[in-house]
């Protein structure tokens, strides 16, 4: 567990936030949604424009987790521990039956192959890499996910790893699993995440002179106003929305 | 070296080129190639093949190195079909998802359709609510896809190595699968029929007699493909031994799907990790054991006759589920108005409509704030990953409480398994460069989404 920064929505003052956080979990806010029907700059007069509730994601759990839960995790700890590198698994959360397992980003390679060849977890594929971008995470505004899967005992896990905005740097998992050949590359040019150790870290999806990340949520959707019957209909990202 | 006598090509100039001569081959002038090539004599030559070409299965380039005929390196470029839909999804509420996603891999829309919602049902924590019929139809529609998908990728791979017959048969059964989304659904692709909760509506009436009319057709035409093809020694020249992927290469480079079953390892994530309540029917995963195009052709093949009798098991249970509901129960979820099917095709329930105008205010008001605003779905991630016609078809969702998808990513295998190329077509022949990538059968939509 490592909590150094108090999470970033901690500073509001929604009562919500003392309900949650009587949760026995350890809970983290990635961001807090402020108004409630996307009004901005007008005389909102609903009242609802002043809410403000912290984003929180699902907490870590505590042992016991149930279940081969308990059987990955305990795989993990004895490894991990007879390498001095407890460290590594920063946080074990289990939420909707699926157990994420957040790394330590300089221990990634370690623990994807541990993962890969110790005979307890024997996760022989990796469903590639997905990413999330938080922008008011601080210091891990980008999360690398890694779905994997073990054919030999039927089981999934997600490792997930976070690196901050002003240094997009994880390692490359290509020499483990060498399905994360593309799948890193649509990370780096769909999030700008720079993948160290991969063969040839270029764009695949956009073209290769593409100013920007597309995915990140400070890149805009683009379009353009659409005309109707008289009315102008913005594009998606500027209409009015919930939020 | 930067001579420019045989292109004239403002894009692709040959003073471009770091090394060799460019040809830019646009027809009629294959003579002055042939004239330039002997002049010179150099076997090592580099052509790009595609994006537009007919053998490339869509819009993949293929950067291929050629000495003679033989296959050096074999590189795919792709993205010419990239549109964002994961990026639109973020701006649409989750049930507007479906549509973008069903566009993704436009053979497999109810496959792209069913592995989003299952993600967002997990975070919902509605995975036991949603009705037995939804998911019966679910799994109804999912098998047919996977027919009307292999018919695809059986057809377009025998027009590539000049089968034109299986093609033309193979999109004729097709169509007939293309009538039963359109009798049931109302469109014949894009459907955006599996929601979150259940599925868009009920099955029209008459659809299972079409179903079952349907199912005693293919009984009769399946054999057909295997008549034409099974045993025809040219089409057996063509794929036997060809691609060859082991098992080992298979899990390297994550290929899933008639690709890895095509080794002999049954991994069917219908049978290992059921979902939609597959583990309540009957049928078998068919592998084959020579790891080669002609193994996965006869996967397909033999995964079409499986996928008839899981549509036999799953029309007769939904002759017993008359009038069951397709839509969960949660009126804070399920979409409220129930489309009808007119003569004009897919439209407004009239019934709903005097109901909400009519009758009372509390239901237009949920009416609005359900269609306008949609339902907020507890933050968190899921992935539901599941069998797809080409392999595992995941999509992580993530949800930051709101009532739009924080972030949807689609694990395609079409993207995943395109990966094989090289390692499949590398040392081989030019000619079976189309029959490898055909084996893989990748469907653009899905490569760049």
């Amino acid at each position: 567990m490592s909590d150094e920064k108090p999470p970033s929505g901690g500073e509001t003052q929604d009562p919500s936030t003392d309900v949650v956080a009587a949760d026995a979990e350890v809970e983290r806010a990635v961001g807090a949604r402020t108004g409630m029907f996307g009004v901005k700059g007008s005389g909102d007069t609903s009242g609802y424009g002043g809410l403000v509730a912290p984003i929180v994601l699902p907490g870590a759990a505590q042992r016991p987790y149930g279940g081969w839960f308990d059987d990955v995790a305990d795989a993990l700890e004895d490894r991990l521990s007879a390498t001095d590198l407890e460290q590594a698994v920063e946080r074990v959360v289990i939420h909707r039956g699926e157990l994420t397992i957040h790394v330590r980003r300089e221990d990634l390679p370690f623990v994807a192959q541990m993962m890969r060849d110790d005979e307890r977890l024997r996760f022989e594929l990796c469903s590639g890499v997905s990413a999330v971008h938080y922008p008011d995470d601080a210091g891990r505004e980008l999360h690398a996910v890694y779905h994997l899967l073990s054919m030999t005992h039927n089981r999934r896990v997600r490792l997930e790893v976070s690196c901050p905005d002003s240094d997009p740097h994880l390692p490359s998992l290509v020499s483990i699993y060498p399905t994360n050949d593309w799948h890193e590359r649509e990370t780096f040019d769909m999030f700008g995440i720079v993948f160290d150790g991969h063969p040839a870290l270029t764009r695949i999806l956009m073209p290769d002179d593409w100013p920007g990340h597309p995915q990140r949520k400070d890149y805009p959707l683009g379009g353009i106003p659409v005309e109707y019957k008289g009315g102008t209909v913005p594009p998606p990202d500027e209409r009015r929305s919930y939020n | 070296m930067t001579e420019d006598t045989y292109t004239e090509d403002l894009y692709a100039g040959s003073g471009e080129a770091s090394e060799g001569r460019v040809f830019t081959v646009s027809g009629q002038d294959w003579d002055s190639i042939a004239a330039g090539i002997s002049e010179e004599p150099e076997e090592r030559i580099v052509v790009n093949m595609g994006p537009q070409h007919p053998s490339t299965h869509g819009v993949l380039r293929l950067i291929l190195e050629l000495e003679g005929e033989t296959v050096t390196e074999a590189r795919a470029g792709i993205g010419y079909l990239h549109t964002g839909i994961e990026k639109n999804m973020e701006f649409r509420s989750w049930t507007q998802g479906v549509t973008f996603c069903t566009r993704m891999d436009y053979l497999a829309p109810f496959f792209n359709e069913t592995t989003y919602v299952l993600g967002v049902e997990r975070l919902l924590g509605i995975e036991d609510e949603v009705p037995e019929k939804a998911q019966v139809m679910r799994v109804l529609l999912m098998e047919l896809n996977r027919i009307s998908s292999h018919l695809v990728a059986i057809a377009t791979g025998g027009m590539e190595i000049g089968a034109l017959t299986v093609m033309t048969i193979g999109f004729r059964e097709r169509e007939l699968v293309l009538d039963l989304f359109e009798l049931i659904t109302g469109l014949r692709m894009n459907h955006a029929f599996v929601r979150p909760g259940g599925v868009a509506q009920d099955l029209p009436p008459g659809a299972l007699d079409d179903i079952r009319d349907f199912i005693a057709l293919m009984k009769k035409r399946l054999p057909e493909y295997a008549a034409l093809c099974n045993a025809n020694p040219i089409f057996k020249a063509r794929l036997v031994d060809v691609g060859h992927l082991d098992l080992a290469g298979c899990l390297a480079l994550g290929i899933t799907g008639p690709v890895l079953r095509s080794t002999g390892y049954p991994w069917d994530l219908r049978k290992t990790q059921p979902y939609c309540g597959y583990e309540d029917y009957d049928f078998d995963v068919q592998t084959w054991d020579t790891a080669d195009s002609y193994g996965r052709f006869r996967v397909r093949l033999n995964e079409m006759w499986e996928s008839l009798r899981i549509v036999e098991q799953a029309a007769d249970r939904l002759a017993d589920l008359e009038g069951a509901p397709v839509m969960v129960a949660d009126k804070k979820i399920a979409w409220p108005s129930q489309l009808a099917i007119g003569s004009d095709g897919m439209g407004n329930s009239l019934d709903h409509i005097r109901h909400i105008m009519g009758e009372s205010m509390e239901a237009l008001i949920h009416h609005f704030k359900l269609v306008t605003e949609g339902f907020r779905v507890p933050a968190g991630q899921a992935y539901v990953p599941i069998e797809g016609p080409r392999g595992e078809l995941g999509a992580h969702v993530v949800s930051d409480g709101g009532t739009r998808p924080y972030r949807v990513h689609f694990r395609d295998p079409s993207f995943t398994n395109l990966q094989g190329t090289s390692v499949m077509s590398e040392g081989g022949m030019v000619a079976d460069v189309i029959v490898a990538i055909a084996s893989i059968d990748p469907v653009m939509g899905g490569v760049d989404r």
